[in-house]
């Protein structure tokens, strides 16, 4: 097989197409990388070997009998909080542990139906909460271009199998940021959709009117693939959109001449790390001279945005995670006692500090006498929100800035600082406050080799756009085609 | 069944120098086949847990997607009892721990339901009674928890968890439990009229909470309330709002104070007891439910609604009365069940004589409902008696091709066999005997008999009368005209 390590998702298709290689083989051959790497990156919580064999056997059946699609035989990994009919699916945490869902969601359904082999779940900050993914209740995953510092989360496991090699592309889910920025840590394309693009149903709610699920690749055209195939109206989310899906692929056109691209003063502030300040305006500067043309643009209640999310996801989150209760399934506590006792020893056991954190503070802005403080509060500063980007948008076609204001820290460094760990989500918040998509791919690299995130945003349903925008920068780009060291060490070579 | 819908048939309670404020929160389960938020059957009585499925059950990642059915049905009672019907309404979760709640909350509607505003209007010995509504809202059924079945465990059954349900909440305008009962007796009809709702009291289907409190007579203020739960009949109903005015009357009289508390009717023992105490309430969070779209209702939806309205027991009752000329009691039972009243006109169409069909519906017809034990299950439409026999019957006896007598006898028959009453008739040889001759020999035949009776009678003995007809009667299988064996035998014994 040729250098896996630079191997696209279209590479693979085009191997494949060619008999140049079988699904089997490929997937062989990531499984022998996911035994190489997953002791130092621990990017899955659950290794679907036997599935995935037989995942890649029948697509090379279908394969064989003509069947050609984007997908067909496509290695992938699915963030843990997917159901996953008879593989356990745990939300990193302990209680889901030995979880086993009797159902699909709707993007396990439609990958499968697609032809793509599942490889296995990938590590997450438990329910989706958390931003460098050490929230798991299972070992914390490591970013696989420094393993000393964190990946972003929470869909860090699924940005670091696509950076460390171990899968040609992913799905996370995008609360707050959790697609975006472990996308811009470890040097991916991550994408979240528009709200209401990609059903929510089976994928394990954190904050109901902010989660959306989106692809992990390393390039945009292959974030473009995966998005056809979850993207799509389904009758069992009633928040998702009765909108026909474009082709994404055949947007991406190269061409930018006439594309306005906003620049928000607020995205550009102090703790900017300068590297980042420097890729991203070196960035928005190649988009120019692709035709695209640069102005200035204001999102003047953007400060407001972390508080907003906090009060809003927390709220939601409060009730979402009620069900875990050791009645119906998940973890009981084995310790006796009374009702009450019960659910709070239940409770203390299967969920970690954050998960508690949110879920008190969320409890706490529902709460008689604070609601309109704090929850009413906030929905109408979201709605402020929602009209800056709509303002904006009457100037602009998307909206460039950095992902995040620094590369990726080390493991620990803001861990006993939650609200500092809260503002690494001060770029990517208010997109999904907005319901809007948006994407980071990777712009360069700072002093210590780490990569930097390029965010582009976009209106509601123009991830087409967004897209274009990303590829044409690859075009001029090589960014995308670095690789970590890790994966030079590669043992299927 | 019971037939009276009128308060205060009986004396109107004395309850001193105190007048009760009461309002009801009645919980009507919707007549729809599947669920609120999943395609698990609504049905009563499975084996526990076997109507269930991973989004009643509350699984991780699983979502609600509205019964549209059970979203008309609501929207129909809404328009039939005169709510207004703001454009958005909003679900909300309402948040609490319990087993039997697989969420962690119920998912209903709180600061904006689905229809405000609206009345139910009751005969009291007062006269007509505008009961308002507060508001109408939808909302999912929590399970059961059953605490009784195994030693060391409670059981959960999550069959009834997702049901949809309506709330119907009315201001406290009533001021007794009889005008209490007569809200509800009438809101019942509504709904059995809409066919929205089974109205079965003792499956749960529709269930009602009493907030009751008391003030002196002439007083505004609203005091204390207690809310009465587990009440499963009009009559427990009755006697628990009428224990808790007594409580609260006694309890304020002798300088105490009543307790905001939910308290939990105890019909074998006719006493309520403390439930838990308001005063430690849950605090629910309410908030929208991010799950489900607002509920946008246009106007032209709501006139749609409007003109598909049947027509309601109140007004069907004045023209039972004004076109068939029936008096109150009759039309007011008549119309209690829409299927009642659709039968009795459905029979007064074949033969066009309301007052007879009338006395056969509400006696011998509700008599089969009583036995069978029929009531709530909306079946008459399938029984054996159908309308147009019912009305061929009673035609046979206006023609006196039979007599009242011998029509019961074709009614059971009827019921019976399911056969047409003429071919019972035909068939059985039950018809009438009216011709002159014939009776005149059978009466002839019975005083040639009977010398002494006929003596006694001439004697003085006026009353004897009646033995003879027997006797007439007796000797002809019943199937004699009975006014004309009577006529006949005055006459031959007026001659002697």
């Amino acid at each position: 097989m040729a250098n896996l390590d630079l191997w696209t998702i279209q590479d693979a298709r085009r191997a494949l197409d060619a008999g140049d290689t079988s699904s089997v083989e490929l997937t062989e051959a990531l499984l022998g990388r996911i035994s190489a790497h997953e002791p130092t990156i621990g990017a899955l919580i659950t290794v679907t070997g036997e599935r995935a064999l037989a995942d890649a056997r029948a697509a090379d059946e279908r394969r064989a009998s003509g069947e050609r699609k984007p997908l067909l035989g496509i290695p992938i990994v699915l963030k843990d909080i997917f159901a996953t009919e008879g593989i356990r699916t745990t939300c990193a945490s302990k209680i889901l542990e030995d979880f086993v869902p009797p159902y699909d969601a709707d993007a396990t359904t439609r990958l499968a139906t697609s032809g793509a082999v599942l490889l296995g779940k990938a590590n997450m900050d438990e329910f989706a909460m958390g931003s460098s993914n050490e929230n798991s209740a299972f070992d914390p995953t490591r970013n696989p271009w420094d393993p000393s510092r964190v990946p972003g989360g929470s869909s860090g496991g699924s940005a670091a199998a696509v950076a460390a090699g171990e899968c040609l592309g992913s799905l996370g889910t995008d609360t707050g940021g959790s697609i975006r920025l472990p996308a811009s840590y470890c040097g991916v394309v991550g994408l979240k959709p528009t709200y209401g693009r990609c059903s929510r149903y089976g994928v394990i709610a954190y904050a109901s009117s902010l989660d959306q699920v989106g692809p992990f690749a390393h390039t945009a055209r292959d974030a473009a693939t995966l998005l056809q195939v979850i993207a799509g109206h389904d009758p069992r989310d009633s928040t998702s959109a009765h909108r026909e899906v474009p082709n994404y692929e055949a947007a991406l056109t190269g061409d930018l001449s006439g594309v306005r691209i906003g620049v928000p003063a607020e995205y550009f502030v102090d703790g900017l790390a300068p590297a980042v300040e420097k890729a991203t305006r070196d960035a928005i500067e190649t988009l120019g001279a692709r035709g695209a043309k640069i102005v200035n643009v204001s999102l003047p209640h953007t400060s407001y945005a972390v508080a907003t999310y906090y009060l809003l996801g927390t709220a939601e989150a409060s009730s979402n995670l009620a069900r875990y209760d050791g009645v119906k399934y998940g973890l009981r506590t084995q310790k006796g006692g009374e009702l009450l006792d019960m659910y709070r020893q239940t409770r203390d056991e299967g969920f970690g500090t954050e998960v508690k954190r949110r879920i008190l503070l969320g409890t706490y802005a529902l709460s008689a006498g604070y609601y309109d403080a704090y929850y009413l509060k906030a929905q109408k500063v979201r709605t402020l929100i929602r009209q800056d980007f709509i303002r904006a948008f009457e100037s602009c076609d998307l909206i460039a800035s950095p992902t995040a204001s620094t590369t990726a820290f080390r493991l620990g460094e803001r861990s006993d600082d939650p609200l500092s760990m809260y503002l690494t989500d001060i770029f990517t918040v208010p997109a999904n406050l907005a319901g809007l998509p948006g994407l980071s791919l990777a712009c360069g690299f700072d002093d210590n080799g780490l990569p930097i995130g390029l965010q582009i945003l976009a209106p509601a349903f123009a991830e087409a756009e967004a897209l274009r925008a990303a590829d044409a920068y690859q075009r001029d780009t090589d960014f995308h085609t670095r690789r970590p060291a890790l994966s030079q060490g590669d043992s299927s070579r | 069944m019971n037939q009276d819908t009128r308060a205060g048939q009986d004396a109107p309670p004395d309850y001193g120098d105190w007048e009760p404020v009461i309002g009801l929160e009645v919980h009507a389960q919707l007549l729809t086949e599947s669920k609120l938020f999943c395609g698990c059957s609504a049905s009563f009585g499975a084996a526990p847990n076997s109507h269930t499925c991973p989004v009643c059950m509350g699984f991780p990642g699983v979502l609600p997607v509205l019964n549209e059915r059970a979203l008309e049905l609501s929207l129909r009672t809404s328009v039939a009892t005169g709510c207004r019907i703001p454009p958005v309404a909003r679900w909300a979760r309402k948040n609490y721990f319990y087993p039997d709640l697989p969420k962690g909350f119920q998912v209903s509607m709180f600061d904006e339901p689905l229809a405000v505003e609206g009345f139910v209007e009751i005969d009291t010995p007062e006269g007509l009674k505008s009961v308002r509504l507060t508001r109408i809202h939808m909302e999912e059924d929590a399970g059961k928890s059953i605490h009784d079945a195994h030693e060391a465990h409670s059981l959960v059954d999550l069959n009834r968890t997702g049901v949809p349900l309506m709330e119907i909440v009315s201001e406290p305008d009533m001021s007794s439990a009889a005008e209490a009962v007569a809200y509800l007796r009438a809101l019942r009809s509504i709904l059995l009229y809409l066919e929205v709702c089974d109205g079965n009291m003792d499956e749960g289907s529709f269930r009602c909470d009493a907030n009751v409190s008391v003030r002196r007579l002439g007083a505004t203020e609203l005091t204390t309330r207690t809310e009465t739960k587990n009440m499963n009949s009009f009559r427990s109903v009755e006697r628990a709002i009428d224990f808790e005015i007594r409580r609260q009357i006694e309890l304020v009289g002798d300088g105490g104070r009543v307790t905001q508390e939910t308290r939990s009717w105890d019909a074998d023992r006719g006493r309520s007891t403390p439930m838990r105490s308001k005063e430690h309430a849950h605090d629910y969070r309410y908030f929208p439910e991010p799950d489900l779209l607002p509920l946008e209702t246009s106007q032209e939806r709501v006139e749609a609604l409007r003109a598909e309205l049947p027509e309601l027991p109140r007004a069907r009752r004045a023209r039972f009365v004004s076109q068939y000329g029936l008096p109150e009691y009759d039309a007011e039972v008549l119309t209690a069940r829409r299927d009642l009243g659709d039968y009795f006109e459905a029979a007064v169409a074949v033969h066009d004589s309301a007052k007879s069909i009338s006395n056969w519906v509400m006696g011998d017809v509700l008599r089969l409902v009583r036995e069978g034990r029929l009531d709530g299950a909306l079946v008459i439409q399938k029984w054996p008696v159908s309308a147009d026999h019912l009305a061929q019957l009673v035609q046979l006896i206006d023609d006196s091709t039979i007599s009242g007598k011998i029509a019961k006898t074709v009614f059971d028959e009827m019921h019976q066999s399911g056969d047409a009453p003429g071919d019972i008739v035909e068939r059985k040889g039950l018809r009438q005997v009216t011709d002159q001759s014939a009776i005149t020999a059978a009466v002839d035949s019975v005083l040639e008999q009977q010398p002494d009776k006929v003596a006694e009678y001439h004697g003085g003995k006026d009353k004897l009368i009646g033995f003879f007809v027997g006797q007439v009667m007796k000797a002809t299988g019943g199937k004699a005209n009975p006014k004309a064996v009577n006529e006949i035998l005055r006459a031959r014994l007026a001659k002697p």
